[in-house]
């Protein structure tokens, strides 16, 4: 499990995924392109189980949920950040894929980490420092249990309540 | 108890009982709507949530084509008739390639409404907070969920206060005001929240310029965009609603407007904002005068009376996408098309496509774009080593006559 660090603030959705890709169902199109702007090799390093690590407001500009599914189909199993752009947030959680927010780290690219999400922590095994997530709606928390709100729905027929 | 924001009146209402920002609400929706890039898989997601799902109303959705048209390939092809089936299949509205881009058409064809609550799959949607709907941009997942139930569940937001006073100088616009609000507030500035424009110097503004305003809000990470809606005009009855005066904001911003210099986003994010006084002589390559945040008549008027009777500069492409095809046979009616595309410009079909990057109008490596857009992100456009500046049309125009960036004869 490696962990993959962009310590930048604002990585938008185009960075993400650039919407000339977007048109498309086919899961392994969009995994092939996430991030190239950012990191052109990161589709070829990323491996099932990696963490990703960035800045403050990950996710912002466009709705497309083809940012949070690129990056789950490319084997991202959870996303850590300062906080999250509001759609980016609902769409990660809203498809299974989990995403903490920490508030301002050190981690640096190099660095592993490791997050306990049942605890809520992220620990940087680097420089020894743990990290409490912050508390998630309880709405939220229950989508993600149930692996995403499709699964959630087909269960409970309503949305969550606190 | 203090009085309610404009955000907390409308989901209050839509509640039955008076709600708070921070609080959690399950609210019916008035209306959804969803595009060729985000439909398709909320498509399979609906399919996914019951067995063969109905729409909860199928007059209360729409699906636009916009985004890719027309298809530029087989694949891109093939979503649109996802679309156009399930449109069928459900009976829901649905607007074909060229129709237009799909905020612009929820306006026009009133699906939605003042006081309503709206759920788009574009992040774009807070634009119909230009009329004074609670209007939210959503991923295709919501979206479905909310095509079957009817419903979303939203967190109450806190609200930001921007008072807009004065009067604009000619050759300024609500995009300048726009561009000024999102430099001063920054990308993330309004993340989670409802930016509830008010103030007098908006009383006289059109439909239209209310709907820059409340567009970019987007561009401030926000939830929603309210504009106040005293003095705004609309072809139906409708009951307005606004602000309580002792409502509580998280933030007030007042901006004066009556001396503003037109502004410009420099690459690449739009709150890098700077007036146009320190980017003049900025040679450019291409010019786009399109999207959801300029491209109405007014806009498309605006660069005809810079340009009528000249020529665009050599070694630059004006490329124009009217924002839906009412809005080009109003222009096409009244010459505006005519004095455009003799001055050299290009007409692309009414759609999003340059904005995004999708379909037409990709830059070349190290080309300078001038736009009307609302997004300059890297790589926006389809080219990450292209450089964008977002403009008002008014500036675009001028700078495809100029070949660089200039100053707007008033």
């Amino acid at each position: 499990m490696t962990t993959h660090v962009y310590p930048i603030d604002h990585i938008d959705t185009d960075r993400i995924i650039p919407g000339k890709y977007t048109k498309t169902l086919d899961l392994s199109q969009l995994a092939a392109h996430v991030l190239e702007d950012l990191d052109a090799d990161f589709a070829k390093n990323v491996q099932a189980g990696d963490v990703l690590v960035a800045g403050g407001n990950f996710g912002c500009g466009s709705s497309r949920e083809q940012a949070p599914i690129a990056l789950k189909a490319a084997g991202v199993s959870v996303v850590v950040a300062e906080y999250f752009a509001r759609i980016f947030f609902r769409n990660a959680i809203n498809i299974g894929l989990p995403a903490v927010e920490i508030g301002k780290h050190d981690i640096l690219p190099g660095h592993a980490v490791q997050v306990d999400l049942q605890a809520s922590t992220v620990k940087n095994h680097t420089t020894g420092r743990t990290y409490t997530a912050t508390k998630m709606p309880t709405v939220m928390l229950k989508i993600l249990q149930a692996g995403g709100l499709v699964a959630y729905l087909r269960e409970h027929g309503q949305y969550p309540t606190e | 108890m203090s009085g309610q924001t404009l955000s907390e009146k409308i989901i209050s209402q839509h509640c039955g009982y008076a709600v708070q920002a921070g609080e959690l609400a399950i609210v019916p929706i008035d209306g959804a709507m969803a595009t060729d890039a985000t439909a398709p898989f909320a498509i399979r997601a609906f399919r996914q949530l019951a067995d063969a799902p109905r729409l909860w109303d199928a007059q209360k959705v729409s699906l636009i084509l916009d985004h890719a048209t027309p298809a530029p390939n087989e694949r891109v092809a093939n979503l649109h008739r996802l679309l156009r089936d399930f449109s069928a299949e459900q009976g829901c509205h649905f607007y074909d390639v060229g129709e237009g881009i799909c905020h612009q058409l929820m306006v026009e064809f009133a699906h939605v409404k003042p006081g309503d609550i709206f759920l788009g799959a574009d992040s774009h949607t807070p634009t119909y907070g230009a009329l004074g709907a609670f209007a939210v941009g959503v991923g295709s997942t919501d979206l479905a969920a909310a095509w079957l139930t009817g419903k979303t569940w939203l967190k109450v937001p806190t609200s930001v206060k921007v008072e807009i006073t004065g009067t604009l100088s000619r050759g300024v616009s609500a995009k300048d005001v726009a561009l000024q609000v999102v430099g001063r507030l920054g990308i993330a500035g309004a993340t989670y929240e409802t930016v509830e424009f008010c103030g007098s110097a908006l009383h006289d503004w059109t439909l239209a310029s209310r709907m820059v305003l409340a567009n970019m809000v987007a561009e401030m990470g926000a939830k929603a965009g309210l504009v106040d809606v005293t003095g705004l005009q609309l072809p139906y009855a409708w009951t307005p609603l606004h602000a309580d005066p002792s409502a509580q904001y998280r933030a007030t911003h007042s901006v004066d407007i009556s001396h503003l210099r037109p502004q410009i986003a420099r690459p690449h994010t739009p709150d890098d904002v700077a007036p146009i006084d320190e980017l003049l002589g900025t040679p450019i390559h291409m010019a786009f005068i399109g999207s959801c945040t300029n491209a109405r008549l007014e806009d498309l008027q605006v660069a005809a009376q810079i340009l009528r009777g000249k020529h665009i500069a050599p070694g630059v492409r004006l490329l124009i996408a009217p924002a839906s095809r009412r809005v080009f046979n109003a222009a096409l009616l009244d010459g505006t098309i005519a004095a455009l595309s003799e001055a050299g410009a290009t007409f692309l079909v009414s759609g999003c496509g340059p904005c995004v990057g999708s379909l037409g109008g990709i830059p070349g490596d190290h080309e300078t774009i001038i736009s009307s857009t609302n997004r300059n992100f890297r790589g926006r456009m389809g080219n990450p080593h292209a450089h964008i500046y977002l403009a008002s049309p008014a500036v675009v125009a001028t700078a495809a006559l100029a070949g660089e960036i200039a100053n707007v004869e008033a």
